[in-house]
């Protein structure tokens, strides 16, 4: 069904998430990072979210904010390595932590997007990852079992999109945002720029408008930039 | 130099050798990133950056870095021309379909046969694996690069590893300021060089693993 997606504010997009809501959220480190969306969640101030990210933002950016709010009871994340708030409630037991490799990571959501339950993989062969997962032997070699990830929303971020959600990411902020787009029942799309349909050619859309229910222009973006590193003058 | 990145400019120089003409190269976050700086007079190198780029240029010159491309160690970074972007999904399907010819990661600790752990410490410290425990997996090879021992003179080559692994049995090569081991087929390492200055006396003297010498060992000059 096409309907008509675009919604007027982060506060009107996000309006439904509830306390417990399995969220999947795209963006690597910040880059790519839906900040909008996210700090509309920590307006709302929902609770005992499961959020399913590569990272978790920086201590006052991205995740760090739902995080730093004490909103999110589990993360299934692969990697954490910066950020201290993350290791603290980790470390201390408050937070639960699902560490899932990032192939893996990104397996499990193209799984879950497309309606596979799960896969193979040598990944994580004799690691505390593989513990209680089937190990089964294909040509000779061992593989385990991953079970495939869906959320009740899906937070995305992209460069260009239209009303009917079809959407455009840049450069390497693409990353994990097509792959949590697809994992979402419901997916929160929010662009730097929202134009007219028909205006992207369909050769260049990267995510089809068929995986995104809500798209939103997101006004102004900080970008922030984790890791400013500069060529000497 | 201090003593430490003396070492360090050791592994990098002795392990920056690994990559040759035409290969496609992953390097880990860390000490690895810094092997980017001797690829520049390799042909046709391609490094791949595992959140969705394959041709990694070189840091960005003042006032133009993009927010919108980071390495994987979310350095703002350029991209060679012939480079290309792509989702996560596509990026691992390189790396576990075998497309990678080399992966060099840092490491904690290594075994004797060829364990790796490199992504927490019990109780102290967490970073999580992120692209390592697929990779170790996935790449045609597989070089690991650390300093020798700990700040406190522990022997970071060991019989069995210590710390959870972030996988057995997947390292080919491990190169640290003292000397490159290979990892024999079989399980079991053997020492095939020694670095500039150091003696197999001081390697065997600094290694907790048991380990075997090869019949020509070389040692590169200072």
């Amino acid at each position: 069904m096409s309907q008509v997606k675009v919604k007027t504010s982060f506060a009107e997009a996000v309006a439904d998430v509830a306390d417990g809501s399995v969220l999947i959220v795209g963006g690597f480190g910040l880059s790519g990072c839906p900040e909008h969306s996210i700090a509309a969640l920590r307006d709302l101030g929902v609770k005992d979210l499961v959020v399913v990210s590569n990272n978790c933002g920086v201590d006052d950016f991205g995740l760090g904010l739902l995080l730093k709010n004490r909103q999110i009871r589990k993360m299934v994340s692969s990697y954490v390595g910066e950020n201290k708030l993350f290791e603290q409630q980790y470390l201390s037991g408050e937070l639960e932590v699902e560490f899932t490799p990032q192939g893996t990571l990104a397996e499990r959501m193209r799984a879950g997007g497309s309606g596979i339950p799960g896969f193979y993989t040598a990944t994580g062969l004799g690691t505390p990852i593989a513990e209680g997962k089937e190990v089964r032997e294909f040509d000779g070699r061992e593989f385990l079992l991953e079970r495939a990830i869906t959320g009740d929303f899906a937070l995305v971020k992209a460069w260009k999109g239209d009303a009917f959600g079809n959407l455009v990411y840049r450069k390497s902020a693409r990353n994990f945002n097509p792959l949590a787009a697809m994992a979402g029942r419901v997916t929160i799309a929010e662009v730097e720029e929202l134009v007219d349909v028909g205006e992207l050619d369909p050769d260049e859309i990267h995510t089809p408008g068929i995986f995104v229910q809500r798209i939103l222009a997101g006004g102004s973006y900080e970008k922030r930039i984790e890791r400013l590193v500069e060529q000497a003058a | 130099m201090t003593a430490v990145t003396d070492a360090r400019t050791r592994i990098v120089l002795r392990a920056a050798q690994e990559i040759q003409d035409g290969m496609n190269v992953n390097l880990g976050i860390g000490m690895p990133t810094l092997l980017a700086d001797h690829t520049a007079h390799k042909q046709n190198v391609m490094l791949q950056s595992e959140n969705g780029l394959l041709g990694i240029g070189p840091y960005p010159k003042p006032g133009e870095a993009d927010a919108d491309l980071i390495n994987a160690g979310k350095e703002t970074v350029t991209a060679v021309p012939g480079a290309s972007f792509f989702d996560s999904a596509e990026s691992f399907a390189m790396i576990r379909g075998g497309h990678i010819d080399l992966a060099v990661l840092g490491g904690m600790e290594v075994s004797e046969q060829g364990d790796l752990a490199n992504w927490m410490i019990p109780g102290k410290m967490v970073k999580g694996m992120g692209g390592a425990m697929d990779l170790v997996h996935g790449a045609k090879r597989v070089v690991v690069i650390m300093e020798h021992c700990t700040r406190n003179g522990d022997s970071r080559v060991k019989r069995t590893c210590t710390l959870p692994l972030t996988g057995a049995r997947v390292v080919h090569r491990l190169i640290t300021d003292l000397a490159v081991f290979d990892v024999t087929s079989a399980g079991g390492l053997v020492l095939v060089e020694l670095q500039p200055g150091i003696s197999l006396d001081q390697v065997t003297a600094a290694t907790e693993a048991r380990f075997t010498v090869a019949d020509q060992v070389t040692q590169q000059s200072a």
